[in-house]
Order: C-alpha cells, then structure tokens, then sequence
C-alpha cells in the first residue's frame, strides 16, 4: 500500500505493507539509517523518533499508525548536526560504541523541548526507556544539562533559528 | 634510544583453539606463539609506517586505525600513538579504518584489554619510524647533518638556517624512502607528550550524533537482499523439512533455502560450529524476511540436548559438591589438616548463572560473492579467526576472502565467535547476490556463546589471631572430564592462591549442551563476586574491618612472582603483584573515606578488589537499603592501577564507568535459563540492564601512576563492582547474598 510520509521536512511516498514498522520503512525503504534496531519491542529505545514532535519507538509504530504526521530522525534533528543536544554530546564525548546514541538523542530534544531546564529526576524518568549497553549514563545525563544551558544561552544556530520563529 | 621494560615482548595476544569436548576456548598466547600459527609459520614482518601515516602535499595527515572499533575508543587510543610520535596536530590528523590484513597489520582483534599492552610500543614505533623519515629527507635536501633538524606540529626545522618544511611538502620524497628499523628509533620523553595524556574526543563522535550509516548493520550495496536465518531453539538441531514453498510466495520473498552444515575442510573446529543448520529466507527488506519467517513451520530433529534445564544443572551441581572431586587443580600445603586445626571455619556455597552478551547491535554481517571471492563488512573481534573459518566452510582460500572492518555496536567477547560471518559468507555465496545478514534480538539471546554459570562450594580456615590458614574450594563447572568449557575455569593461581599457605582448588564437571564463551572480564566477571564475598564473610568471621583484613591478606604473599602479570581469563593472576594491589586498595579507601563515616542504619559501604586483564582494581560502593530490599547506589570509588600512563584519559573515564554500570547489572538482573534445551529469556525484558534512574549518581575514578607500562581498562574494572555491591548490601542489612543475580533474592533497585 502505498503511504504518503513527511520525514526531516521532505515528502515520500513508500509502497509498505500496513504493519510495517516505521523503523524499517525509515531504515530499509527511505534509507535512512541513523534509527537503529535493537530490540523490536520497545524495550531499548534505540529506534525512537519524534511523530508529530513526540517522542515514539519507530520499531513498534507501524506506517499505517503515523498518518500526516511529520516524522523527525536523528538525520534531521538540525541541517548542519548543531542542535544543543549534538553539540553537548561531542563536547562531552559522551558515546562509546554510539549505536544506542541516536535513540538517546531524540529521547533528550524531545524532553528539552518540552523542559527546557530539566532536573536530574526529570532526565531519569524521560530516559529511562533507553538502554545504553556501554553504560553512558552519566555522560548523557551531563550532555542533557549542557545542551539545556546551550539552548538557553541561543549560543547554537539552532537555538538561535528556534528563536526567530 | 630509551630502555623499554622486557615485559612488552612477551605480549600475549587471544586466539580460537578448538576444544575436544566442544565450546571455544580463547587462550592467551604470547606473541610468538600467535605467529607460528599462522599462514606459512613465519612472523610477519614488523608494522612499516608507511601502512600506517599518509601525508598529503596540503600537509592533511592520514593515519590507519588498524584494529576493530567497537566502542572500547582503539579507533583513536592507537593514533594518537602514531600521532604523538609523528609529532604532528592532532586536529589535522584524519583517521581511517583499515581492513583486515595481516601481511600488513598484526594483532587485529578486540579482546582481553589487550590493544594498550600490546601495542603501545610498537605504535608509538611507527610514529617515531615517520618522523625519521621527514627528518631524513629535509636534512638531505638541505644537506645538512640529520641531528641538527628538529620537529613540531608536522614541520621539520633546521634552526642554524632558519629553514624550515612542512611534512607536506616532503611526503613525495618520503613515499620512496625506506622506514628505519623500529627498534632503533628514538622514542619522545613522556613529559613531552602533547596527544597522550590528553583526552581527544572519539574518531567517529560527529558521525554518530549526526546519525551517518556507519556501523555494520548499516551496510548497503546494490542489489542487495536483506536475510534472516532461522535455527533450531534447540542448539545442535537440524532441519528435517520446511514449508520454503509458501514462504517463498510471501511478500516480498525473493529466495527461501535450508542449510545444512557442509563438512568443514581444514583443521576441525569442533569448539565452534560457526554454521549450524536453519533456513535463510532473503528480502527486499529486513522485515519482509522477519515477517515472512513468523509464517514458517518448520519440523526439526532437536538432538540430544533437548532433555537439559537449569533445574537439573543446579541439582546435579548440588550433588557433585557432596561427593569427592575429579580433578585437584592445585594444592599448597595440607588444606584438610589446617582445616581441621582452625580455631574457626568458614563455609559458604555460592553460585551464579550463564549471562547474554547482547550487545545492542545485534549480530549480522554483509556478505557479496563475486568472481569466485567473498568480499564481506563485519564488525567481528577476531576478524583472523573469522576469516578462517569462512574459508574452511566454504572450501575457499583465506586470500581470496576480503574483510572490511566496519563499526560495531559493543562486542563485549559476543563477536570474538564468528558464527553469523560464516552464516552471512554461505547464505550470499548460495544466493548469488550480496546479503545483508541480520539477527534479531530473540536470535541473539537465544544464540550467544553465553557466560558460563557455575558453582563454588567454600571453606576457610582462621587461626585465633584472625589470620587466613586455610582456603579449599570445590569448583562445580560444566564441560567433561577435567576439561572445562570456554570461560568455565579457574587457573591454578587464582587469588587468594600464594597467600594462603595450604590452599586447594579442586573441580568437577558436568556436561552441558548450550556454548559458553567469553564475556567482558571473563572468567574474573564470576570469580571476583565470589572470591570477595567469601573474603568478605571471613573478615567479619574474624572480627576485622574488611579493608585492613585484605591489607593482611595481601602481606600474607611471601612466595615470589612465578610469571609475568597477565592475569585474565578465569583467573591465571600468578604474577600478581602484591604491592600495586594494596597501593590500589589503600588509595580507594582514602578517596572514599573508608571506616570514616557513620551511617545510619540501611546505609553502608562495601569494598573488594581484582586483578584480571594486568590491571588492578579496588573499589568502594555507598549503598542505602530499604525494607523492602530495595537498593540505591550512592556513590562509586574506583581506584586503577593500569601502570605509568592514562593514554587518552576521558575515553578512559567512560569506559571505567561503563564497566562498572555494566558489572551492576550483572549482579542484580541478568540471568539466562535453559529450559527443554532452549534458552527461555529472548529479549531484554528478560534479561534486564541498568537504565538511567539506576545508573549511580556518582562514579569517581582515581589512577594510580607507577612506573609499569600501560596496560588496557576495557575489563578490569567491571569484577570488583559485585562483590563491592554485595558486601556493602551485607553491611548495611545483614543479608549476604551468595548466588546471582541478586533479584533471586528478592532485591532490586530502588
């Protein structure tokens, strides 16, 4: 069946069977591959994605389920990889092998744009459905503090684009 | 040229070798050792700087990250090597992954924490053997005497002249020049370093926040399928039939074909079947090939294994301890007469099950059969061993077998085997057109080369005055006769072995269906829980405070060092030494303000420490406890000493912290059963992992410097975090736990 997607801001029409995860429509149909498989039940995290801004397990929304909602992967988080929380990740050198990290990122933007100062309780509950393997949980939670001061300082472009707006 | 100490030629590197009784035993082996084995027998030549350092005519330097990356930071930790040596800005340094290529490159693997002790001096070599090179060149075209050149930031310099050239300008000149022998380059003095010792950030760090396809399950080639792979939950079985027929028709099916293991040509490798019989059902997509196999009906004959449980394991364990031993490993001195004379005993049963490596990237590997060679993308740990075994399964030569090493989403000893490489090299080459292997969760957890369980029946003897005199273990482990499976040992020289005048080790085997192997730490991730919780209940069988008890024992180890500090795999610590060990501990009871402090009640420290991987480790964990046995982590002390230098000390950091929150949720959720010869938890729901609310707060790692070479931080410090964990638990309520995880117990994380 053929579904009509808005992902990062670009329209795509995707020939899908109506139960096929959005993860594998992203990953396999429309190439993007920074969304990442790790578990298939909503268990890891490492597929999460923003549908209609919020924060959603691609591995278990099927295509039929997302409608004319717009789709955000990491790839289209910011043109030019400076949203707050991929600045505060590099600055913090937060991954290690990294394959959890893209899920971590959209979980993190989804809480600052929400909550743009979050305590620590505030990041643990937001967080809580990502796994890292590498246990990078410290770093994430420094990066997310880091990424919030950025935000609020405008210091990144895209601070600086969300305040135009 | 500055004195190296001897112990870097006796670099130990891992290696497969097969195992009589089935399982994969990884055996550390020295250098030379892993040469003679390999193709032709003869040591390949030493590494030459120009397969490692391209320099561009802009001055843009190119080095050659040889080893797999697969988020242990060796993809930057080795350049910087080169880097520094070279003399170059590291900002100007791009990195590229090699390929596997043994004729130039040696020890291309990820395992053992051996990528700093083995190659931190010949790398730091290459950089030197650059540098000469540049020096060399701009001193003949100036004509004027090599000695008078100096470098900085990739320009040689000739001050008298007040000339200078960029590296740039001579890579041309350099191309052609042959590198100095290695061994006669002159290495820079420490306190000059520039790029060691000072954290550069991770190689791949953009790539990954900006979501760039560059790990292995990214691959994509044109014309590719996507596969599955279905085996027999039952691990051994096969194949009798298969609806492939209505598969096929499925959409987006393109090809549907059982496997059957061909016989294997070349040296048997009995220890790991690398194929085992199933279906492949190839795609347009992953998950028409997922969908596709939920349709499958498939009849298998399960083998002989499909009667095991853990049940049975435990019980069977349980009898083996009430009868004599099989094998005595070791013995010192008179176990049974001192045990007899003790003015107190000891005796503790402990236990703990088989664990899933489950690495979040899930295993897979892209595979493209053309011309007659096999061209493959893997993000194997062994990729050699790999290599091999694609060749004897598919009667092919290794050279005309190409592996490109890609990215990997954590190994943790799962990629050391090298079974879906030979499933993703057979199912292409079958199928005439590339193929992108993946394995789900479920196939991953019910397929690993797990942590073996085991059992270790305790007695310790104390004289009056509080001192250890006698220490027998009866080890309970699975493999057959005296032979135990992959990971399932414990060395003759395990701690506290030499410290304790008459000390047994005896073990029995049971036999055991499902594959064992090596995860993070292994052997030491088992042994240190155990070894220190019973250390544990000891030193408060003799009234002592458990830090200064260790500090005793420690002293206690008159017998000189027997070999070099290897240390690792199921233990084999008998060239532990003593005095870095006490430095460890003495430290991270100052920095955590051991015996300091008072707690109120359910609030409690606990400290232990290891020495696995040549690295030593003590830790201290702050615990609070409730009514409800529910526990939070306060705060972590860690003390390290990995020898005379930190090469890139916050990759180090994290990867400390990592282990240590990697060892927490060993110890109190990660349990994989057997059940009717199947692995009963699939997924991580089953097989739980710390999440961020129960990640500690708090984790402060100290490095002690001492004068030895540096040494590799991806396992050691994950063992001592359980018995520091379970120790502190005891402390504050009185409840000692001796069998994993400690959810069994009625524990979890508040």
């Amino acid at each position: 069946m053929a579904y009509k997607l808005s992902v990062n801001g670009h329209t795509s029409t995707v020939d899908a069977p109506a139960d096929m995860p959005l993860l594998w429509v992203l990953r396999d149909l429309l190439d993007l591959r920074g969304t990442k498989y790790g578990c298939g039940i909503g268990q890891c995290g490492a597929c999460t994605v923003h549908v209609g801004g919020v924060a959603m397990r691609a591995c278990l929304t099927p295509i039929s389920a997302v409608g004319a909602k717009p789709i955000t992967t990491l790839e289209g988080l910011s043109p030019d990889g400076t949203h707050p929380c991929q600045l505060a990740w590099q600055e913090i050198d937060v991954p290690q092998c990294g394959y959890c990290q893209a899920g971590q990122i959209m979980s993190a933007a989804a809480l600052l744009a929400k909550t743009p100062k979050p305590t620590d309780k505030e990041i643990d509950s937001a967080m809580n459905g990502n796994l890292c393997r590498c246990g990078t949980y410290l770093r994430i939670r420094q990066a997310i503090h880091r990424a919030a001061d950025l935000a609020g300082n405008g210091s990144t472009k895209s601070a600086a684009a969300r305040n135009e707006e | 040229m500055r004195p190296e100490k001897k112990q870097m030629e006796r670099r130990a590197f891992l290696r497969i070798s097969a195992l009589a009784g089935g399982g994969v035993m990884l055996g550390l082996q020295t250098g030379s050792q892993l040469f003679a084995q390999g193709r032709g027998g003869a040591p390949p030549a030493p590494p030459d700087p120009h397969n490692y350092i391209r320099v561009a005519a802009d001055g843009t330097v190119t080095i050659v990250a040889k080893n797999p990356e697969l988020g242990q930071g060796v993809k930057t930790m080795l350049p910087m090597l080169i880097a520094e040596e070279l003399d170059v800005d590291w900002k100007r340094v791009k990195i590229e992954q090699a390929d596997f290529d043994d004729s130039k490159y040696p020890a291309q693997s990820a395992g053992g924490s051996t990528a700093t002790p083995t190659n931190w001096l010949p790398m730091r070599q290459v950089g030197a053997a650059g540098r000469a090179l540049f020096v060399t060149a701009a001193a003949q075209s100036w004509s004027v005497p090599e000695g008078e050149c100096t470098t900085a930031s990739g320009r040689v310099m000739h001050k008298a002249s007040d000339r200078s050239l960029g590296y740039g300008e001579l890579a041309a000149k350099v191309a052609g020049m042959p590198a100095p022998a290695l061994a006669n380059v002159t290495l820079k003095d420490p306190a000059e370093y520039k790029i060691i010792g000072h954290t550069q950030t991770a190689t791949d760090l953009h790539d990954i926040v900006t979501g760039k396809p560059i790990f292995t399950i990214d691959m994509k080639l044109p014309g590719m399928l996507f596969a599955v792979f279905e085996k027999c939950g039952v691990v051994g079985g096969k194949v009798v039939s298969a609806n492939l027929d209505e598969i096929k028709k499925m959409p987006g099916v393109k090809q549907a074909f059982v496997v059957d293991r061909p016989e294997v040509k070349g040296p048997s490798l009995l220890a790991d079947p690398g194929l085992v019989s199933g279906i492949a059902i190839l795609a347009e997509t992953w998950w028409h090939a997922q969908s596709a196999r939920k349709a499958l009906k498939v009849e298998w004959n399960e083998g002989p294994i499909a009667s095991q449980s853990s049940v049975e394991y435990a019980k069977r364990a349980e009898e083996l301890s009430k009868q004599a031993p099989q094998t005595t490993v070791r013995a010192d001195g008179d176990v049974d007469a001192a045990l007899k004379g003790a003015a107190k005993v000891v005796e503790a049963a402990y236990s703990y099950p088989f664990i899933s490596h489950a690495p979040l990237e899930p295993q897979g590997a892209t595979a493209h059969f053309h011309d007659g060679k096999m061209e493959m993308w893997t993000n194997s740990q062994q990729p050699g061993g790999g290599r091999r075994q694609v060749a004897q399964t598919l009667g092919m030569q290794e050279a005309d077998i190409t592996l490109h090493m890609t990215r990997g989403g954590g190994g943790f000893g799962r990629r050391l085997t090298n079974d879906y490489l030979v499933e993703a090299a057979f199912i292409a080459k079958q199928a005439g057109v590339p193929v992108k292997l993946l394995w789900s969760r479920e196939d991953d957890m019910t397929h690993d080369y797990y942590r073996p369980g085991g059992f270790q029946y305790l007695k310790a003897g104390l004289d009056a005055s509080g001192k250890v005199v006698a220490w027998r273990n009866h080890f309970v482990t699975y493999g057959e006769g005296e032979r135990a499976m992959s990971s399932a040992t414990i060395g003759p020289a395990e701690f506290p072995q030499r410290f304790v005048t008459n000390y047994s080790l005896l073990q029995s085997t049971q036999s055991l269906g499902i594959r064992t192997g090596a995860l993070r730490a292994p052997g030491s991730n088992a042994i240190a829980f155990v070894t220190h919780s019973f250390i544990d209940e000891v030193a408060h069988a003799a009234g002592k405070d458990p830090v200064q008890f260790r500090l005793d024992l420690l002293d206690a180890g008159a017998a000189p060092q027997q070999a070099p500090a290897q240390g690792g795999r199921g233990g084999g610590m008998p060239g532990v030494n003593a005095d870095r060990m006490k430095g460890v501990l003495q430290l991270v009871a100052e920095k955590s303000g051991w015996g300091k402090k008072t707690y109120p009640k359910g609030t409690a420290m606990g400290v232990a420490f290891h020495f696995s991987h040549r690295g030593y480790f003590a830790e201290v964990a702050e615990v609070t406890v409730d009514a409800a046995n529910k526990v939070k982590i306060n705060k972590i002390w860690v003390a390290a000493d990995v020898g005379s230098q930190i090469i890139n000390p916050g990759a180090a950091d994290n990867i400390v912290q990592g282990g240590i929150i990697d060892g927490l949720s060993e110890l109190m959720s990660q349990e994989i059963t057997v059940d009717k010869g199947r692995v009963v938890e699939t997924n991580y729901n089953r097989h739980g992992m710390v999440r961020m609310a129960q990640a500690p707060p708090a984790i402060e790692v100290h490095y002690l410097k001492t004068t030895y070479d540096p040494t590799g931080l991806g396992e050691p410090a994950l063992p001592p975090i359980l018995p520091a964990v379970a120790n502190a638990i005891f402390s504050a309520t009185g409840k000692r736990v001796r069998s994993l995880p400690l959810s069994k117990s009625g524990f979890g994380w508040a």
